[in-house]
């Protein structure tokens, strides 16, 4: 990793690998400065020990119960916690802001690892609607598919679906990876603001429409663009950040990427300079 | 936000009644001000079926006007006397409750429109379903609860839908509860999540054309709009289609008829639904966990892209 004391702004986030474009609005981007390091440290959080393994079967548990039951093993250390018989219960996994290996031998439903930070989190199932809302780091893998607005509004982390999306994937998304084994639904990448969508099939209709920022890359069929989408040149650095994204999300090592589209935002309904009407008139 | 949900056993029967049960008790958090099934029952297919009320369930949270039981007697009583005149033989009978009956008919004719007309002209009165298979049964209340109250947990059959509901737009009674039946048609039904904001406009040309509306529920459009489709010649799956430019809004409902059953989802996916299919099972809903009730184990599911059609046969 770079240095993050020596590197210029321009290419911190950059020689991190977190990603390759280059974001050109008006809202620079803020780095971390490590100096401040305690301020990304919850109150709360425990030591776990990831060679501490326990299991947890939720069967006859509500949501809250099991959210519960899993912080209760993280205060004990528990480093790997693999949850039984999730059988599509909702919000699932929620406010973990704990370093955590945790795998779901099952299918999640709404909201499933909701509002989290830090977790590696494998679900050998599906998820539904809102999975992963607001990560803010870590790593969620989905083993088949996923329902919509999957992904919205995170901040950071990789979340990755080897199966197919709903619509909405990524919608309001400030930061982040999220990448798709599969097809993904309408409204893909939707007012996002910052990140990156990867996309190995089809996308449906209006693909990143009113994007603000970020980038989405799509290796198959596109429905449509949405409002100021657009095309953008898919540089040999893009590439290499693909190659290297896609073998370590495990999926898709052998995808072609030079073929990907890569869709930026056009930045033409970037008018917030404008006057307002009456403005205009007292100006007149 | 209400919750829909469905299955169609393809092959064989199955126990719908307390399957549909179990998936819509499952998200009875969507709503439970009133809660509907159509069920697709095993029948001899010889007498039409005729599900009909002659007042609203007046009880707690119900927004009907309280009647004096004494209507419901004489409305039966014209019922009676017109299908008589009608020559439509009443088979069996049942009363559930006593604004709720169950009919079986003996009436050897392909159009419902007239017969349909006449019974409905009967203030009061309101055919809840009409088929030789299909019965729709809805009350106020959770799914367990309209269940228990008219004893459907037994009944058998290849498919069903129902839905459970949360009043927005219209009142919390029975006219307004889904499953709507898609009039005249026999063995039609329709549940609806969602909300069309072209219901005025489409309820006009429709009725213009001849089609009835019983309540002032968006929901019902689609019924009567996918009914109209298939009055003038069209395929249960082409009616489904116009739909999604014919409708405005944001839907994702099913439709059932004697042999099949479909879904379909708006052009901005804005409703949910969770699908499972197998060669021998379709189920679907609104959560998985409804799913999930007559499926614990681990199981394939997807979610139906936008502007999605897909029909099914037994």
């Amino acid at each position: 990793m770079a240095n993050l004391k020596t590197v210029s702004k321009k290419s911190k986030a950059q020689s991190m690998g977190m990603h390759t474009e280059v974001l050109t609005g008006r809202t620079q981007q803020k780095f971390f400065n490590p100096d401040e390091a305690e301020n990304f440290y919850y109150f709360g959080t425990y030591d776990v020990d990831f060679n501490k393994r326990t299991d947890l079967d939720v069967k006859d548990m509500t949501a809250p119960e099991a959210n519960k039951e899993i912080d209760n093993l993280m205060s004990q250390g528990y480093g790997t916690i693999v949850i039984k018989n999730p059988q599509g219960k909702h919000s699932l996994g929620v406010g973990i802001l704990n370093k955590l290996n945790l795998i779901f031998e099952g299918s999640l439903g709404y909201f499933g690892m909701g509002s989290c930070d830090g977790p590696i989190v494998r679900i050998n199932g599906r998820v539904g609607w809102s999975c992963a809302e607001n990560l803010m780091a870590g790593k969620v893998v989905i083993e088949k598919n996923a329902g919509s607005c999957f992904g919205a509004a995170i901040r950071g982390g990789d979340l990755i679906c080897k199966g197919s999306v709903g619509a909405r994937t990524g919608i309001d998304m400030k930061g982040g990876t999220i990448i798709i084994g599969g097809d993904a639904g309408a409204f893909t990448g939707f007012m996002m603001q910052r990140g990156r969508i990867i996309i190995l099939g089809d996308v449906g209709i209006n693909l990143g429409d009113s994007m603000y920022d970020g980038t989405i890359f799509v290796g198959g069929e596109i429905g449509s663009y949405g409002s100021d989408a657009v095309d953008a040149e898919l540089t040999s650095s893009d590439q290499d950040w693909l190659k290297r994204k896609l073998k370590v999300a495990e999926i898709g090592e052998n995808f072609d990427v030079s073929k990907m589209k890569k869709i930026v935002a056009g930045k033409k309904l970037w008018n917030y300079d404008n006057l307002e009407p009456t403005e205009k008139k007292g100006a007149i | 936000m209400c919750g829909i949900a469905g299955l169609i056993h393809r092959g064989k029967s199955s126990n719908v009644g307390s399957e549909l049960q179990g998936m819509l008790q499952a998200l009875k958090h969507r709503g439970e001000d009133s809660t509907g099934y159509a069920l697709y029952g095993d029948t001899d297919g010889k007498n039409f079926i005729m599900r009909f009320k002659v007042g609203e369930n007046v009880g707690e949270g119900s927004s009907s006007v309280m009647e004096d039981v004494s209507v419901y007697d004489e409305r039966k009583k014209i019922v009676d006397e017109t299908l008589a005149e009608m020559g439509a033989k009443v088979v069996k009978e049942e009363r559930t409750l006593p604004y709720s009956l169950r009919y079986e008919i003996d009436y050897n004719v392909k159009d419902l429109l007239e017969f349909s007309q006449r019974i409905e002209s009967i203030p009061g009165v309101e055919i809840l379903s009409m088929g030789k298979s299909l019965e729709v049964i809805k009350d106020l209340g959770n799914a367990k609860m309209v269940c228990d109250r008219y004893n459907l947990d037994k009944v058998v059959g290849t498919h069903a839908i129902g839905h459970a509901r949360m009043a927005t737009e219209s009142g919390v009674d029975i006219k307004s509860a889904h499953p709507f039946w898609g009039y005249p048609f026999s063995d039609v039904s329709v549940v609806h999540n969602g909300q069309l904001t072209n219901y005025w406009n489409n309820r006009r040309v429709l009725e213009n054309k001849g089609m009835r509306f019983m309540s002032e529920c968006d929901s019902e459009l689609i019924a009567v709009y996918i009914a109209e489709k298939m009055r003038d010649g069209a395929t249960l799956e082409e009616g489904m289609k116009a739909s999604l430019t014919g409708l405005d809004g944001v839907f994702t409902y099913f439709v059932a008829t004697k042999d099949s059953l479909g879904m379909a989802k708006d052009t901005m996916a804005a409703k949910p639904l969770v699908l499972y299919e197998s060669d021998d099972l379709v189920a679907m809903g609104s959560e998985e966990i409804a799913i999930r009730s007559v499926l614990p184990q681990e199981i394939d599911t997807y979610d139906p892209f936008d502007g999605e059609v897909k029909v099914w046969q037994i």
